[in-house]
């Protein structure tokens, strides 16, 4: 087998070696350099850019990214979960259910960002809907602002929420919920003590799938947040354009890949779960 | 255990999930440029129709997508099967790590990289580079839905083609291949899909000659309303839902 599994493997070693692997290390080097006057870089080499990210005014960023991701996350959770035990409790409709929960996936992220910028910017629809009816005079300012990039969040990852928490409710015996009405639980004692903690490996699923994404969104925080509300993505990709500091930028990134790294080896660690 | 509501509560969130595409798509046939409807009118997608910037980044969208999802999809298949005979648990772990790294980390080193290279040699950024940007991040999703049907999958019928005197790749080809169609197709699919869509990355190798459809749809949608973008979505919309229900029918039969 070996030979043959080399030459199978050699594509994908090749490829993630050569563009994710060497890449990341290019980055690495780059956040010890210094930057130049004209956005290039070069020697002396230093631990400046490290010390700038824990700088107050970017620990700030910092915090509100993962506020706005723990926030978005955990409404995922409360808005998915009840949606996610209604699909497991379906019956035959079950597959249909499901798939209206994955549809939106297969539609554009960015074309379902823009509908939520159709529908709440100042001519958008529900302005003009609530002038229109005289319940407002001026329009309401919904988007660019914290609250539009979180409901941006919440809908784009949505789905990625209640699928894992499908699965878990999924396996759980009915045996069980039929033993736990028996002894006289009532339905939202069954729910409680029975259901939430069966399904404690779908949560965690749905937090991890959630979370991630969610912190290190770009697109949602640019096109509803409007430059206004800056998040991490948004602070990393100014350091690349306008700001031309690459060196500062590398070290950002890294920071936040391993905020990530961090956060997946301690979940892997506790309890096993891995994504492959 | 019944609890009530719930029924309620699934038509709120399947209104909540739904509704803001479908008031998009509604308003591609409003005749008016505002968000007021003032009758029918297919004026929004004979302008998307005559744009050609719009159907030149559609073009290099769709070349794009195809050839990064052909590349993605023999890579990651390979790589599944050589996974599934032996574990390599350095490779899982870059995979894992490729799918979590966000997308505009992995964008801007890509750049990095390519600025490297090319600074060695006078190549420059475009089309060739946004397809190899398109196979790392595809890569990983193929790994996983290939990988998980492998799992489901009984290697005995492999094993008795060892026995009966096939070779490795015999039995890789003539085996256990033709039985993975159904997953290769679905990781295909999805590859397909997060490649035709993506514009975080897209947007940071891209050359003058490679501008892709979210890119010009993400350039009109800054710049405000704009009814054309609602009918290209309506078309997007309504091409990748055909695509997904033509390949479930595929999948059934």
């Amino acid at each position: 087998m070996t030979r043959l599994r080399r030459l199978f493997l050699a594509p994908s070693v090749t490829l993630t070696v050569l563009l994710f692997l060497t890449p990341l290390g290019i980055l690495l080097v780059y956040t010890f350099l210094t930057r130049g006057a004209y956005g290039g870089m070069g020697a002396p080499w230093t631990l400046e850019n490290w010390v700038r990210v824990a700088d107050p005014l970017y620990l700030g960023i910092l915090v509100r990214s993962v506020l706005a991701a723990a926030v978005s996350t955990l409404l995922c959770l409360v808005l998915g979960f009840p949606l996610a035990l209604f699909i497991s409790r379906a019956g035959r409709r079950k597959n249909l259910y499901l798939f209206l929960v994955v549809l939106p996936f297969w539609t554009s992220f960015l074309i379902r960002t823009y509908a939520w910028m159709f529908l709440l910017r100042d001519t958008g629809l529900i302005n003009t809907l609530l002038i229109s009816a005289g319940i407002v005079r001026e329009p309401l300012p919904l988007l660019y602002n914290y609250g539009a990039v979180v409901l941006g969040l919440v809908y784009g990852y949505l789905p990625f929420m209640v699928l894992p928490l499908y699965a878990a409710l999924e396996r759980i015996d009915s045996n069980l919920l039929e033993a736990s009405s028996d002894l006289g639980a009532h339905p939202w004692q069954t729910l409680k003590r029975v259901v939430l903690p069966l399904s404690a490996p779908g949560v965690r699923a749905g937090l991890i799938l959630v979370f991630i994404p969610c912190l290190g969104a770009y697109l949602t925080p640019d096109l509803l947040g409007g430059g206004k509300t800056i998040l991490i993505g948004t602070l990393i990709q100014n350091q690349f354009s306008t700001a031309r500091d690459w060196p500062f930028g590398s070290a950002v990134s890294l920071a936040l890949m391993a905020a990530v790294m961090v956060l997946l080896m301690v979940l892997a660690r506790r309890h096993g779960d891995s994504l492959l | 255990m019944k609890i009530r509501g719930l029924g309620f509560y699934a038509v709120l969130a399947y209104f909540f999930l739904h509704a803001p595409i479908a008031v998009l798509l509604a308003f591609s046939f409003n005749s008016g440029r505002f968000t007021v409807w003032e009758g029918v009118s297919f004026r929004w997608y004979e302008a998307a129709l005559r744009n050609s910037q719009l159907l030149e980044a559609t073009l290099n969208s769709l070349i794009i997508a195809v050839a990064a999802t052909a590349l993605a999809a023999t890579a990651g298949t390979l790589c599944a099967y050589a996974l599934w005979k032996r574990e390599a648990r350095w490779l899982t772990s870059a995979l894992t790590l490729s799918l979590v790294t966000p997308e505009i980390v992995m964008g801007i080193s890509l750049l990095a990289f390519f600025q490297w290279v090319f600074r060695s040699f006078s190549v420059h950024l475009g089309m060739h580079t946004v397809v190899l940007a398109h196979v790392t991040f595809c890569l990983a999703y193929v790994v996983i839905v290939v990988l998980a049907r492998l799992r489901t999958m009984d290697n005995s019928l492999e094993e008795a083609a060892l026995d009966l005197g096939a070779g490795e790749w015999q039995a890789f080809y003539r085996v256990t291949l033709p039985a993975l169609g159904p997953g290769i197709a679905a990781a295909a699919l999805l590859a397909f899909t997060i490649s035709f869509d993506d514009y975080v990355i897209t947007s940071m190798v891209a050359g003058v000659d490679s501008e892709t459809l979210p890119m010009v749809l993400y350039a009109i949608a800054r710049r405000g309303a704009n009814p054309v973008v609602n009918a290209i979505s309506a078309m997007i919309v309504v091409a990748l839902g055909l695509l997904v229900l033509v390949s479930e029918r595929f999948r059934e039969s």
